[in-house]
C-alpha cells in the first residue's frame, strides 16, 4: 500500500466534485483527504487528493478519473519533486500548564499562534502532510482542546510541465 | 432565428442526423412534446408502455445501426425508470442520449412535484451528463452530447432540462453536424515488437470483443486472423464479428462457451486480446486465465489496462487502426500443429441431444434462426436462452445480435427489438426470451402493436427461472429458492389481449409451423416454446475457475 498524492485540473463546473467523489466510492478507491481550488484559469479548478493503495489501484484511479469529461489533466504527484502543504489549526487553553514544553515545539516547528483571546490561543503550522503529523504527535499530550487540519495542496517545483 | 428551448432541442436533434427518438410524453417535457408535434414531419417519436422499454428501444436502435440512439423521458418517475437503460447502455459502450425533463430552475431542490436528481442518480452510469441552466446553452450542450456519446468508447450521455428552458426563447444559430472522426489513428504501443511477438508464436489464440464491433473492424481481425493463421474466440459482445464456420473461428468463450475455445485460451503462448476487457464472465479466474501465455491486450480505453488482468504487452487505440498498423509487419504463417490440437479438443465440445418429440433449445433456436434467414436480427433477454441464442445462432454480421451482456438486464429484449425493427424494417427482428425475463417488460406488446411493429418473439418457457434454477441445482443442492414461480399465463391469450397474435407449441413440427407463419405476419407475433425445466446451459465453468473445472452435463 503506497500514499499517493495527485491533482486533478477540471472545469470548474457545478457537480465536479460530485461526480469526481462519486467515482472514488463506486470504485471503492480511498481519498484521505481532498481540496478544491481555483487556479490561474477561471474555468478551471484544481482538486488535490491523497489517496491509499496499490500501485494497480493507483493507476486505475489515474486512469479512471483523467477519464471524466470535466477532466483536462490528472497527475500524481511525487513528494520529492513537489511542494505539498496542509494547514493546521490547533488551539490550547491559555493557562496551559505545559506551556514552557508547548512554545519551544512550536518555536521549533516553526509554527505561530494567530489568535489569543477566550482563554484560548490557536496555534496555525502550514508544512508537509508528514511534519503536521509529528508536530500533533508532540502536542497531543499537552491538553489540547480543539483541533483541525485541511487537505493537502500540491504543486511541483521547478516551471510549469502542462499546458491547458 | 427565435426559437424555444423546446424548438431548438428538436432543431439540433435534425442536425444530428437523428429522424426516430423513443420516449414517453408528462409534464415537465410538455413543451418538448408539443415541439416534437410541430417537427413531426422530420422526426419520428415511438411512445412505448413504459420509460424503460424506450431507453431499451433506443438502445437496439443504436446497437443495430451503430448510429446514436434518442430517448425522451419526463422529470421524477420518467427519469429513473430510464436508469436501467441507461445502465445496460453504459455497461455496453452503447451511444445514447438520454433527454429528460426537470422542473422548472425556481422548483430545482423544492422537493417538487416529479423532482428528482436525475445527474446525480446517473453519474456512476453515463459516460457525461449535462443540466442545461441556461437556454443560450442548450444547443452546443445537446452537440456536446451527441459527439461525447458517439466518440471513443462510446457510452450513454443525459441530457436534463428544466422545464422552464424549454419554454425560455433564445437565438438559434444552427450549426452542422461535427464531423470529425470519432475516433483519432493515433496508436499507443510498440507494435513492432508486438508483431515479432505474434510472428514468433507457436500457439498464438486471439481473444476478442464488443471492441472490434464498435471499431468495424471484422475485415482487419479476419485478414490478421487468416494471414498469421490464429485461432480466435469471441465474448458475448463480439458474436457475429466473424461469420459462423469462417475458417479459425472457434465461436464463443468463457462461462458458457465452447470448451475447445477455452482449453485454446488456456493452451496458448501469445493471447492477443482486442477490443475486451476481461469480464469476469470470461477470465473467470484472472491468476490462471491464459497463465500460458504473454498477454497483448488492444483497447481504446486505456482505463481497462491492467484493471482486471495484467497485460505483457499493452496498445491504446482503436481498433481498427491498430489492426491496420499492424498487419503490413505480420508474417504470413501457418500454425498446423497447434490448429490440429484445436481440433483434437473440438471433439470433446458439447453437443446437446436432440428430440422427435419435445422442444429442444438449440433446435428453438436453430430453427427460429433458419427461418429468419442470414440478414435478421436477434435480440435476447437475459438468462438461459440469452446463452442458447449466443451459442446456436449462426451469427453472420456484427450488428445483428443484441444483448445486455455487461448488466444483464432481464427485460432488455422486447424493447431492444422494437428499436432494432424500427430501424431496420425490411430485415426480421427475432426476439428470443423466456418466461422470467419476459414478465419483465412484455408490456411493450402495446408498443409493437400501435405502430404495428411485426417483431417475432420466441419464448422459450421452461416455467422456472432457468438460470438462476441451473445455479441452485448445481450449487445450492437443487434448493430452488424462489425460482419456481408456478406462473399458469396464457400467452396466446395475453399477446391476443393485446391486439398481436401468439401461439403455443409443444412439438418440433408445431413451432416450425408457428414460425413459417410469424415470419408472414404482419404485426408482432409471440411463440410460446415449451420446454423441459432441466435444461441445462452447458458447457459451464464455475464462477472463478478454469477450464479444468468445465461441467458437462
Amino acid at each position: 500500500m503506497k500514499k499517493q498524492c495527485m491533482v486533478l485540473l477540471v472545469e470548474n463546473n457545478a457537480g465536479v466534485l460530485a461526480r469526481i467523489s462519486s467515482l472514488f466510492v463506486q470504485r471503492g478507491f480511498n481519498i484521505d483527504s481532498l481540496t478544491v481550488s481555483p487556479t490561474e484559469i477561471e474555468s478551471v479548478s484544481r482538486i488535490t487528493i491523497e489517496t491509499t493503495g496499490d500501485l494497480k489501484t493507483i493507476n486505475q484511479i489515474i486512469k479512471q478519473t483523467a477519464k471524466l469529461n470535466e477532466s483536462k489533466l490528472v497527475f500524481s504527484v511525487e513528494p520529492e519533486f513537489s511542494l505539498i502543504r496542509e494547514i493546521l489549526l490547533v488551539k490550547f487553553a491559555s493557562d496551559n500548564k505545559n506551556a514552557d514544553a508547548l512554545a519551544k515545539i512550536i518555536a521549533d516547528y516553526g509554527a505561530r499562534i494567530i489568535d489569543n483571546t477566550g482563554g484560548c490561543f490557536v496555534v496555525e503550522l502550514s508544512d508537509t502532510p508528514h511534519r503536521i503529523d509529528d508536530f500533533l504527535d508532540e502536542v497531543k499530550g499537552l491538553e489540547l482542546v480543539e483541533m483541525c487540519r485541511s487537505g493537502a495542496i500540491a504543486m511541483e517545483r521547478g516551471s510549469v510541465s502542462y499546458d491547458i | 432565428m427565435i426559437l424555444n428551448g423546446s424548438e431548438i432541442l428538436a432543431n439540433v436533434l435534425i442536425e444530428e442526423g437523428v429522424d426516430t427518438v423513443f420516449g414517453y410524453p408528462g409534464g415537465a417535457v410538455l413543451n418538448i412534446y408539443d415541439a416534437l408535434y410541430k417537427y413531426s414531419d422530420k422526426i419520428t417519436h415511438y411512445m412505448t408502455a413504459h420509460e424503460q422499454g424506450a431507453s431499451h428501444a433506443a438502445d437496439g436502435y443504436a446497437r443495430s445501426t451503430g448510429k446514436t440512439g434518442v430517448v425522451i423521458a419526463t422529470s421524477g418517475p420518467g427519469a429513473t425508470n430510464l436508469v436501467t437503460g441507461i445502465a445496460t447502455a453504459y455497461m455496453d459502450s452503447v451511444p445514447m442520449v438520454a433527454i429528460t425533463g426537470n422542473v422548472s430552475t425556481p422548483l430545482i431542490g423544492c422537493d417538487s412535484f416529479q423532482e428528482v436528481y436525475i445527474t446525480g442518480i446517473t453519474m456512476p452510469i453515463t459516460k457525461h451528463n449535462f443540466v442545461v441552466r441556461k437556454v443560450e446553452d442548450l444547443a452546443d450542450t445537446l452537440r456536446d452530447a451527441f459527439r461525447i456519446a458517439a466518440s471513443g468508447r462510446p457510452g450513454p450521455v443525459l441530457v436534463d432540462i428544466p422545464k422552464d428552458i424549454t419554454a425560455a426563447k433564445t437565438t438559434y444559430f444552427p450549426k452542422p453536424k461535427d464531423n470529425t472522426p470519432l475516433r483519432t489513428d493515433k496508436v499507443v504501443g510498440n507494435l513492432e515488437e508486438i508483431a515479432e511477438l505474434i510472428n514468433r508464436a507457436e500457439r498464438p489464440f486471439i481473444y476478442f470483443g464488443g471492441g472490434v464491433r464498435l471499431s468495424e473492424a471484422s475485415d482487419e481481425l479476419r485478414e490478421l486472423i487468416l494471414k498469421a493463421d490464429i485461432p480466435a474466440a469471441y465474448t458475448l459482445m463480439a458474436a457475429g464479428v466473424l461469420g459462423y464456420g469462417e475458417r479459425n473461428n472457434l465461436g464463443l468463450m468463457g462461462m458458457h462457451g465452447n470448451y475447445s475455445a477455452n482449453c485454446a485460451a488456456n493452451r496458448a503462448d501469445v493471447m492477443i486480446a482486442i477490443g475486451t476487457r476481461f469480464s469476469d464472465r470470461v477470465a473467470l479466474n484472472t491468476q490462471k486465465f491464459g497463465h500460458n501465455a504473454k498477454i497483448v491486450h488492444i483497447d481504446i480505453d486505456s482505463a481497462e489496462i491492467n484493471k482486471n488482468i495484467t497485460a505483457d504487452y499493452t496498445i491504446i487505440g482503436d481498433v481498427k487502426a491498430v489492426l491496420r498498423k499492424m498487419l503490413p509487419s505480420i508474417k504470413e504463417t501457418k500454425h498446423d500443429a497447434w490448429i490440429e490440437k484445436i481440433e483434437e479438443w473440438k471433439k470433446d465440445d458439447y453437443i446437446p441431444e436432440d428430440s422427435d418429440e419435445c422442444l429442444k433449445p438449440h433446435f428453438v433456436i436453430e430453427t427460429a434462426c433458419k427461418a429468419a434467414g442470414k440478414d435478421a436480427i436477434f435480440v435476447t433477454d437475459v438468462g438461459q436462452h440469452q446463452m442458447w441464442a449466443a451459442q446456436f445462432i449462426h451469427h453472420t454480421k456484427p450488428r445483428n445480435f443484441l444483448t445486455s451482456g455487461g448488466l444483464g438486464t432481464m427485460g432488455y429484449g422486447y424493447g431492444a427489438a422494437i428499436g432494432a425493427k424500427v430501424a431496420n424494417p425490411d430485415v426480421p427482428v427475432i426476439h428470443f426470451t423466456s418466461d422470467g425475463s419476459f414478465h419483465m417488460n412484455m408490456n411493450e406488446l402495446c408498443t409493437a402493436v400501435s405502430y404495428k411493429i411485426p417483431v417475432i418473439t420466441v419464448i422459450l418457457n421452461n416455467a422456472v427461472l432457468g438460470m438462476v434454477r441451473q445455479w441452485q441445482a448445481v450449487f445450492y443442492g437443487r434448493r430452488f429458492a424462489s425460482s419456481e414461480p408456478e406462473r399458469v399465463t396464457n400467452y396466446a391469450k395475453v399477446a391476443e389481449g393485446f391486439g398481436g397474435v401468439g401461439y403455443r407449441c409443444t412439438t418440433p413440427a408445431e413451432f416450425e409451423e408457428a414460425m413459417a407463419k410469424a415470419m408472414k405476419a404482419e404485426g408482432p407475433v409471440w411463440i410460446e416454446c415449451v420446454i423441459d425445466r432441466e435444461e441445462k446451459v452447458l458447457p459451464m465453468i464455475p464462477a472463478g475457475g478454469t477450464v479444468h473445472d468445465t461441467i458437462f452435463k
